[in-house]
C-alpha cells in the first residue's frame, strides 16, 4: 500500500462521485476503496474470493473487490455499500435487512446487499423471486452467523415491495420508511 | 490481509501487441484474465510473475459466433456468467453453458473468462495454501520442494484438474486456438492440458488461447456436465464428469463419450465404450457404464474428501444421468 514509484493516478466514479486515486498495479480494487478512499463498509473477508465479503459492483456488475485490480477498474462505474442509502434514509433492501434482523455480527452484510441490490435490480420485475432464485443471487456471499434464513426473507421482502411500484429499486430509499 | 506480490500491468488493446508483450517478457510474463485464480495463486506465492498482461481490452477475444462448418467459436476473454446465460451456447453446447454456471459463484463467473478456466492451475490439498503452511511440510513437488504428499514416491505432480469446463470441452472434441507473436495453431483441449500438475497448460512461453471452437453437434446428441461438491456454489469439483452420447434416428447409440476431471492433472477420457455401440439407453446400459467409469477412473487425495467416496460419486452421476436418458 506504500505509494511506490509505481504508483499511478486512475479515475473512477464511486457511488455517483468521480474521484482520481493513486493505485500501483498490484494493489486491488478494494484496497484502493478500503485504504486509500476510506470506503471501509466492503470488508476484507477471506481476500481471496471465497466469502463475498468485499463484493461491489462494477458497471453494474458483482464482482469481488478482492480480487480485481484496481488499475483495470480506470473509467469504471463502482458502486460500494456507502452508496446504498441517502439522505432520505435507508436502501429498502437495508431497511429490510434491519426489520427481518437479517445482519447479526455485520461483516458479510455489505457483500450481501451488494449482490442483493443488483438481483431486485435486474430481475424479472412482473412475479415474485422465488427463494431458490434469491439464494441462488446470493449464492457467493458466505454468512457464518444468521443461517441465511433470515437474508433471503428480508430480499424476498423487499422485493415484494418494489413489486408494489413500477420501478426498479436503484438507490431508492424511499421504501424505507 | 493477503497482499499480492509487486508486479507490472500491462493493458494493450490488440492481440498483436498483447503477443509482442508476451513474447518480449517471456517466461516472467503471465495472461491476466478474470485473476479468480492467478491472483489467489500470487496472493499464495506459488508464482512471481514480473509482468501481467491483461486481455480486457482484447476484440479479438471477444465474441461467441458460429462458423462456416457449423462450429460454435467462444472467445477466450468471455465471461463464464454470459456463456452460462447466451443463447447461441446454451442452444448448441448446452453442457458447456451448464459447466460455465456452475463454476465457483456468480461473482467470479462475472470475472472468470473461458479461457481463463480452460488453463486453470491444477490444485491440491497441500498446494493451494500459504507459504507457512506449505513450508511446515518441507513444501512439495510444485511448490518449494521434492517430495510428493499424495502419492509418496511420485515423481510427477498429481494435482486435480479443476476448471469446470474442460471435461464438457473434451467430450464435445474442442479445440484452442492458440496465438503468440510469431504463430498461430488449434491444440485440443485434451492436448493442451500437461500430465504434470507442474506444467498443466501446454503453452508455450509468449502464447495465449484467442477462442476456444466447438464443432457442430449431430442431430439427436445429448450432453451432461455433471459435478459434485460439498456445496451448490463457490466450491471447486471434488469430482466431476461430462458425458455425449450421439444417436441415430432409432435410439441406437452411434458414440458414447465419458471424460471424468479433478482425477489428476489431465481429463480422463474412459476408455472402451465402443462396446455400447449400436445399443439403446436402458438402466442395465447405464449400470454398466458406470461400472466401467468407476473402474477406470480412481481419485486420489489430492482434494478434500475421501477419494473412494468421489470415485463412488462418479460412478453414480453416470448411472444416474444415462437413466435420465433411458428410452
Amino acid at each position: 500500500m506504500s505509494e511506490g514509484s509505481d504508483a499511478q493516478p486512475i479515475s473512477l466514479t464511486v457511488n455517483g462521485e468521480p474521484v482520481t486515486v493513486l493505485a500501483t498495479p498490484s494493489e486491488t480494487l478494494l484496497e484502493v476503496l478500503r485504504y486509500r478512499l476510506g470506503l471501509t463498509g466492503s470488508k476484507q473477508g477471506c481476500d481471496k474470493g471465497d466469502c463475498g465479503a468485499c463484493t461491489v459492483l462494477v458497471d453494474g456488475r458483482p464482482v469481488l473487490g478482492c480480487l480485481t485490480l484496481a488499475t483495470l477498474c480506470d473509467g469504471a462505474e463502482v458502486r460500494t455499500v456507502e452508496g446504498l442509502s441517502t439522505a432520505a434514509g435507508l436502501h429498502r433492501v437495508q431497511a429490510a435487512f434491519v426489520r427481518h434482523g437479517a445482519a447479526q455480527c455485520g461483516f458479510c452484510t455489505p457483500g450481501m446487499l451488494m449482490s442483493a441490490v443488483r438481483f431486485l435490480e435486474t430481475r424479472e420485475q412482473a412475479r415474485a423471486p422465488t427463494r431458490e432464485e434469491v439464494a441462488a443471487a446470493l449464492s457467493g456471499n458466505l454468512c457464518r452467523c444468521t443461517g441465511y434464513a433470515k437474508i433471503l426473507d428480508a430480499v424476498i421482502d423487499a422485493a415484494a415491495e418494489l413489486g408494489t411500484r413500477s420501478v426498479p429499486g436503484s438507490n431508492d430509499a424511499e421504501g424505507a420508511r | 490481509m493477503m497482499p499480492l506480490p509487486r508486479f507490472a500491468l500491462a493493458r494493450p488493446g490488440s492481440l498483436e501487441e498483447a503477443a509482442r508483450l508476451l513474447s518480449d517478457a517471456g517466461a516472467e510474463g503471465r495472461v491476466l484474465a478474470g485473476g479468480t485464480d492467478l491472483l489467489v495463486n500470487l496472493k499464495h506465492g506459488l508464482a512471481a510473475p514480473r509482468l501481467l498482461v491483461s486481455i480486457d481490452r482484447l476484440p479479438e477475444l471477444r465474441g461467441v459466433s458460429v462458423d462456416d462448418a457449423g462450429a460454435l467459436v467462444v472467445g477466450a476473454a468471455e465471461r463464464l456468467a454470459d456463456i452460462a446465460a447466451q443463447v447461441l451456447v446454451r442452444a448448441r453446447a448446452p453442457a458447456i453453458a451448464g459447466a460455465a454456471g456452475l463454476a465457483a459463484h456468480p461473482q467470479a463467473r462475472n470475472m472468470g473468462t473461458l479461457g481463463g478456466n480452460v488453463c486453470l492451475d491444477v490444485r491440491c490439498r497441500y498446494v493451494n495454501r500459504t507459504p507457512l503452511w506449505r513450508g511446515s511440510l518441507g513444501g512439495c513437488l510444485k511448490a518449494e520442494g521434492d517430495v510428493c504428499h499424495v502419492v509418496p514416491g511420485g515423481k510427477n505432480c498429481m494435482a486435480a484438474l479443476s476448471g469446470d469446463t474442460v471435461a464438457p470441452l473434451v467430450a464435445l472434441d474442442a479445440k484452442a486456438h492458440l496465438v503468440s507473436a510469431s504463430a498461430e495453431r488449434w491444440v485440443s483441449i485434451e492436448a493442451l492440458r500437461g500430465k504434470d500438475g507442474r506444467t498443466p497448460v501446454a503453452l508455450q512461453p509468449g502464447e495465449l488461447v484467442r477462442a476456444v471452437r466447438i464443432p457442430a453437434a449431430p442431430p439427436n446428441r445429448r450432453s451432461a456436465y455433471l459435478k459434485w461438491a460439498v456445496r451448490h456454489a463457490v466450491d471447486f469439483p471434488l469430482v466431476a464428469v461430462a458425458l455425449v452420447v450421439d444417436a441415430g434416428a432409432d435410439g441406437a447409440i452411434e458414440s458414447l463419450r465419458v471424460v471424468a476431471s479433478v482425477l489428476g492433472p489431465k481429463p480422463r477420457v474412459v476408455a472402451g465404450l465402443d462396446r455400447f455401440r449400436g445399443e439403446r439407453i436402458t438402466p442395465q446400459l447405464a449400470s454398466a457404464v458406470a461400472e466401467q467409469v468407476t473402474r477406470q477412473c480412481v481419485p486420489l487425495p489430492n482434494v478434500l474428501y475421501d477419494p473412494q467416496h468421489r470415485r463412488r460419486r462418479l460412478g453414480v452421476m453416470v448411472r444416474r444421468q444415462l437413466d435420465a436418458w433411458v428410452g
